[in-house]
């Protein structure tokens, strides 16, 4: 029997924040603000990683006075605890009335961190968003929750088989969802709102030609067939083939939204800034963007992609302008800097040396001139760092050039620079890319650079900064261990009586273990630097003698509040003793629980594989970071503020990718294992292999969340998510170690030796993310294949990058498997140093350093989630499980210790 | 329960009024609150009115009784505070189902037996579901605002042991009442659908809010229309306001309400605002006098009162009320015939 329905007056999408947002048929298109998204924004991003949340509420109070109707947050990043930060800032938006007062949007990809913002939040808000991706069964549930938590929802049109790419499919998937939300759910019409997937057009491909049409087409057929419902989507992707051509985009984002409105789309997110008003588009352009948008022609994208061209051809005409050949040397000078054009810099710098008494003084002054401007343009943000990379290449060949006329007069090549600075990646570890990028943002900013390379063991930092008497001693790192060997060089600086600033950065290190632990070992100046665009003020502030006391003082009072503050933060924190938290572990029905035997058990090895299989796997976004470019791709590509820097720096990616692949430059590798496995003791899982046909058995030891968890929530290590021998069923486990670093070193010193600093860091990056892209594509052969679970998957690379797979491939080191020692297990039972040539180092680094390892679980509700901080009695437990000694255990687990 | 729904397309139905103020003229000491049962019990219980349907349930089941014969329709039961969350001052929140449970079923058996003498008409127990005495979408600290002193899913358990021990115990209606923070009674929302959806249960339900200042927002800031649009996804008997302010004062915010649902709405206002010594002097006749503004605007369906009501006041109220017709409102057809 039906309950007693409140029925509106009108079915109308009706949302609220403080005050009310009625959206109706004559409501102009509702317009979402985005940059409260961590994926969207890259402030936003960096303001919640350092926990700046007042800043971040900033941004959401300027979406709202900038005419935002409704506000959408987002959390969805691999580094931020998702559940805890979405909390915190819609907590804090709460209690700011002129944000509350419009309705939130609450987007994720993980259901745990929707609810939980469902559980914050008193209007109500539209969930951004659920599909039938994972079945109907997980569709309804999520359905009947959110209606119970009274939100409107965003569905997406993506179904078992994928994400809707024809007018066919999307009608299908949106009648179905709305037929299952209607009549099974009793979720109201009204508060349905369909994403129904706008893809590019003009790509080239035949298949693409139709997807704007088939999204208006389809938004009009969901509107007239679909009783209440709203339509929603995200405009730019139209135009992705256009990136780089802002004209023509925004003629075709216009074009798209006036035929979408009209079909029947009222909700959405666009960019202001990339949005042409409809009438003022030149009719030309507007004749040939309608006939790609509709698909009017045969040769729309052809007609349309010459006539850009001569949109784009006044831009390109530009960059081989040579008009400022014409201006003064130094005016010339200072272009190729700035530019970072080398052609001409030769013959440039011989002029000047002509020009004056002695060469010292071109460095002194015509390229000090240029790089003053440079270091301007980049310390206010006009600049980017891969521009500022190639401004040093410049740089570097000048130098070069004027090297030999200095030495003649001997004269002391370096007596230019402002200082000295020792720059290493400490003992045991191997990553250097952000290290060279600092370097050479320094070296450029007048500094002179001594880079002692990668796994330097501290006592050769130590002789080497006393040897040339250095400035500063910056060090960097990228694995956990390294935070210890930091603090272990602080506390050395101090024994030897050292005064030299200590810089901090590396992708583990933070502002808070600098305070915390290296800070306390160093009377001295340390700071923590995480951009290289920061590292250029903080030395020179540290080094400028009439500044340095007082920002010594001050950097060690604001780590000491820091610390103090964090400190008191952290005993709010409970935690349970081993025996509860083992008690309240993640519970599988082991006898309905899904277990796929793998086709194929044992060790099996790729080698020569062919990289170049990965393009399409590579996750971009990482890659922009690693250069300081912050935000999603490809949208990063259009970025107002950084786009036109990422094409470029994009394009030149692109082209060192084909190089790497048509020349091998790299070798890839990969080994990995499958086998029998079931969860012994609650916390071991109990793993059998075959070597030299015996039948042998080793143990992955998994570490347990031990914090206090809200009611209903479990305490989680990876062994739960293996059957336990006692269920009687036989479970599967694998593990696995690719590369696509062999060579990289070698190429990128080729380039160093070129002085070409730009192609050395690129090479390595590239490696990086061909060694993640490795991982995921071994992974997905691994689900369809060798494993076979989910022989029919179809996922594109967005969806494998946001890892809406089944089964997941936690690596140790990790926050699911925070202990490194584990990779000593997989490097057994695989034998990966004998089989593909990676090695451990002594702080279980891999090396070379792009190689990705890791663990396979299969179980369809196994999922990432963070260990956390544990206390001793499960350390001490650890220690006894793995048979050594507790301050073995206690020293690997320094990070996750929560009692020290 | 189609009952229910038949008699309010028929007639305004009037809500009872103030079970403190009645309790005040009780005076009951200490040693009466504790009663047989908590004469040992560890502090002091005094103040702790819900507890009274334990130690004593004569009075309460008197008290319903003479707003039943003032005219009421509806009684609310005596668990206004019955959660664990605002048992915990008194530390009993281990008594909360038997308190819920045995307020229903005293309400119950009144309403029954006025019933029984006058078939004609029926009389309903609402079970009254409180707002607590903590705030789950505001901080109690100024110098913390991202700081909850209670979370949804400590409400949500809360109010769902209520919900419980209020059906077994015969409750017709469930009130959730007082509503100074939205997303408290988001909780006890979620909490009763969870309890409908386990037992197959249609039990009609009643949301109030209160608006707390002249600006016209609830306590935690919202509108009246955002406070409706909020609370609208679940199917509701009724939507209204009671609490903080007077008749006078409520008739703007109870007019945008109504011109914006569908479902029936209630209005139970105080006596008045209070005087300088905290005490509401609204005489019956005033208020039935504002009331009566509200039926010939035709705002309201449900009418009662809440602060400084006595039976008198619902006395009143009831003769206005018996003059109008109903405000209009929408169900779905399959009530009517279930």
């Amino acid at each position: 029997m039906e309950g007693i329905a409140t029925k509106p007056i009108t079915k109308q999408l009706k949302l609220s924040g403080l005050e009310p947002l009625v959206i109706t048929p004559e409501s102009n298109f509702i317009n979402v603000g985005e940059r409260t998204n961590v994926a969207g924004s890259r402030k936003f991003l960096r303001l919640i990683n350092e926990d700046k949340y007042d800043e971040a509420l900033t941004i959401a109070r300027h979406q709202v006075e900038g005419g935002a109707q409704i506000i959408d947050v987002n959390m969805d990043d691999g580094l931020i605890d998702g559940v805890q930060a979405m909390v915190k800032f819609l907590n804090l938006v709460m209690a700011e009335p002129d944000i509350a007062r419009v309705p939130i949007m609450i987007d994720s990809s993980k259901w745990e961190i929707i609810e939980a913002g469902l559980q914050v939040v008193q209007g109500k808000c539209i969930v951004n968003s659920i599909s039938l991706k994972e079945g109907e069964q997980t569709f309804i549930e999520q359905a009947t929750l959110i209606k119970r938590y009274g939100a409107a929802v965003i569905i997406m049109a993506f179904d078992e088989k994928g994400q809707a790419d024809t007018y066919e499919r999307r009608i299908e998937i949106a009648k179905r969802s709305y037929e299952l939300l209607v009549n099974i759910v009793q979720f109201p019409a009204e508060d349905i709102i369909f994403d129904l997937n706008i893809f590019p057009v003009a790509t080239g491909m035949d298949e693409h030609r139709k997807n704007a049409i088939n999204f208006i087409e389809a938004t009009r057929w969901v509107k007239q067939n679909l009783p209440h419902c709203s339509i929603s989507g995200g405009v730019s992707n139209v135009s992705f083939s256009f990136r780089g051509n802002n004209p023509v985009r925004e003629a075709m984002h216009s074009v798209f939204l006036y035929h979408a409105i009209d079909a029947g789309m009222n909700i959405g997110i666009v960019n202001p800034a990339l949005l042409e008003v409809y009438d003022n588009i030149p009719k030309d352009l507007l004749q040939r963007v309608e006939d790609v948008i509709l698909d009017r022609r045969d040769d729309a994208t052809e007609r349309l992609l010459s006539f850009a061209e001569t949109v784009k051809g006044t831009s390109k005409k530009q960059e081989v302008d040579l008009s400022w050949r014409e201006q003064s040397l130094q005016e010339k000078i200072t272009h190729a800097l700035v530019k970072g054009i080398d052609t001409y810099i030769v013959a440039d710098v011989e002029e000047a040396r002509k020009s004056v008494s002695k060469p010292i003084m071109v460095i002194e002054g015509h390229l000090m001139t240029g790089m003053n401007v440079v270091g301007d343009l980049f310390g206010s943000g006009k600049m980017f760092l891969p521009q500022v990379v190639k401004s040093a290449r410049v740089m570097k060949k000048a130098v070069a050039y004027l090297l030999p006329f200095i030495e003649d007069e001997k004269d002391g090549a370096n007596d230019y620079a402002k200082g000295k600075i020792l720059l290493a990646t400490v003992k045991g570890d191997v990553h250097d890319i952000g290290k060279n990028i600092v370097g050479v943002v320094l070296a450029c900013n007048n500094y002179e650079i001594i880079d002692l390379g990668v796994m330097v063991p501290p006592d050769k930092i130590i002789s080497e900064a006393k040897k040339h008497n250095v400035d500063a001693i910056g060090l960097s790192g990228l694995i956990t261990p390294s935070l210890d060997e930091m603090a272990f060089l602080a506390s050395e600086m101090q024994r030897q009586n050292f005064t030299v600033p200590l810089l901090i950065g590396g992708a583990t290190t933070s502002r808070i273990h600098t305070a915390v632990k290296i800070d306390t070992q160093y009377d001295n100046a340390v700071i923590h630097v995480n951009d290289a665009s920061r590292a250029v003020t903080v030395v020179g502030d540290l080094l400028q003698k009439e500044t340095a006391i007082d920002y010594k003082n001050n950097l060690k009072t604001e780590y000491a509040s820091f610390r103090e503050s964090f400190l008191k933060r952290q005993k709010t924190k409970t935690y349970l003793p081993l025996n509860e938290i083992r008690k309240n572990k993640f519970k599988i029905d082991w006898d309905t629980s899904e277990i796929v035997k793998p086709k194929e058990l044992g060790v099996q090895t790729l080698e020569n594989f062919d990289l170049s299989k990965l393009e399409a796997y590579i996750d971009w976004t990482p890659f922009f970071r690693s250069w300081d470019l912050h935000g999603k791709f490809p949208e990063l590509l259009t970025d107002e503020v950084v786009g036109v820097q990422a094409t470029e720096l994009y394009n030149d990616a692109q082209e060192m990718l084909q190089k790497i692949f048509s020349e091998k430059i790299l070798e890839g590798k990969a080994v990995f294992g499958l086998f029998e496995a079931n969860t012994i003791n609650d916390d071991d899982i109990q793993v059998s292999y075959s070597s030299e046909g015996k039948k042998e058995t080793t143990y992955f030891r998994t570490l347990r969340q031990q914090s206090k968890k809200a009611k209903g929530r479990p305490n989680i290590a990876l062994a739960d998510f293996i059957a336990p021998k006692e269920s009687k069923r036989q479970d599967y486990v694998g593990c696995f170690c690719v590369s696509a670093g062999f060579g990289a070193h070698e190429e990128a010193e080729k380039y160093r030796v070129a002085l070409d600093d730009y192609n050395a860091i690129m090479i390595k990056a590239l490696a990086d993310r061909l060694a993640e892209a490795f991982a995921e594509y071994l992974h997905e052969k691994v689900r369809k294949e060798h494993w076979g679970y989910s022989k029919n998957e179809t996922l594109t690379n967005e969806e494998l990058i946001k890892e809406t797979y089944k089964g997941i491939r936690p690596a140790p080191g990790y926050p699911a498997c925070p202990d490194h020692l584990e990779k000593e297990t997989i490097w057994q039972l695989l034998k990966v140093e004998e089989s593909i040539g990676v090695q451990l180092t002594e702080s279980l680094a891999m090396w070379p350093a792009a190689s990705v390892s890791g663990y396979y679980f299969a179980n369809p509700e196994a999922r990432y989630f963070g260990v956390g901080k544990i206390k001793n009695d499960q350390v001490n437990d650890f220690a006894k499980r793995k048979n050594i000694p507790v301050e073995k255990a206690e020293n690997w687990l320094k990070s996750n210790r929560a009692d020290t | 329960m189609s009952t229910l729904v038949k008699v309010l397309e028929d007639r305004i139905l009037i809500l009872d009024g103030a079970m403190g103020t009645m309790l005040q003229q009780y005076n009951f000491s200490e040693e009466d609150f504790r009663g047989k049962r908590f004469k040992d019990f560890h502090i002091s219980v005094k103040g702790n009115n819900d507890l009274l349907s334990l130690t004593q349930p004569q009075a309460i089941a008197e008290i319903h009784r003479k707003y039943f014969e003032a005219g009421a329709d509806i009684v609310e039961t005596n668990t206004f505070s019955s959660t664990t969350i605002a048992m915990a001052d008194y530390e009993m929140e281990h008594l909360v189902y038997e308190l819920n449970y045995e307020s229903a079923k005293i309400a119950k058996t009144v309403a029954g037996e006025i019933t029984k003498a006058n078939p004609d008409k029926p009389r309903f127990v609402a079970g009254s579901i409180g707002p607590t005495n903590k705030t789950a979408s505001m901080s109690p600290d100024v110098n913390d605002p991202g700081f909850r002193a209670i979370s949804f899913d400590e409400l949500r358990i809360a109010y769902k042991q209520q919900t419980e021990g209020l059906l077994d115990g015969g409750a017709d209606i469930l009130l959730v009442e007082t509503v100074f923070d939205t997303l408290n009674a988001k909780a006890a929302l979620f909490a009763i659908e969870e309890v409908k959806a386990e037992r197959n249960s249609n039990v009609p339900i009643m949301v109030s809010g209160t608006i707390t200042d002249a600006s016209g927002r609830t306590l935690s800031g919202q509108t009246a229309e955002a406070f409706l649009i909020s609370i609208s996804h679940i199917p509701l008997l009724s939507v209204g306001f009671n609490c903080a302010l007077g008749a006078e004062q409520l008739l703007p915010h109870l007019e945008v309400i109504s011109k914006q649902t569908g479902a029936a709405t209630s209005a139970h206002p105080n006596a008045g605002l209070p005087n300088a010594f905290g005490e509401y002097d609204q005489s019956p006749e005033e208020m039935a006098s504002y009331i009566k503004e509200y039926l010939d605007k035709k705002l309201v369906n449900i009418v009662g009162g809440c602060c400084g009501t006595t039976p008198e006041h619902i006395k009143a109220i009831a003769a206005v009320a018996s003059t109008y017709q109903p405000r209009l409102f929408s169900t779905m057809n399959n009530l009517q015939t279930a």
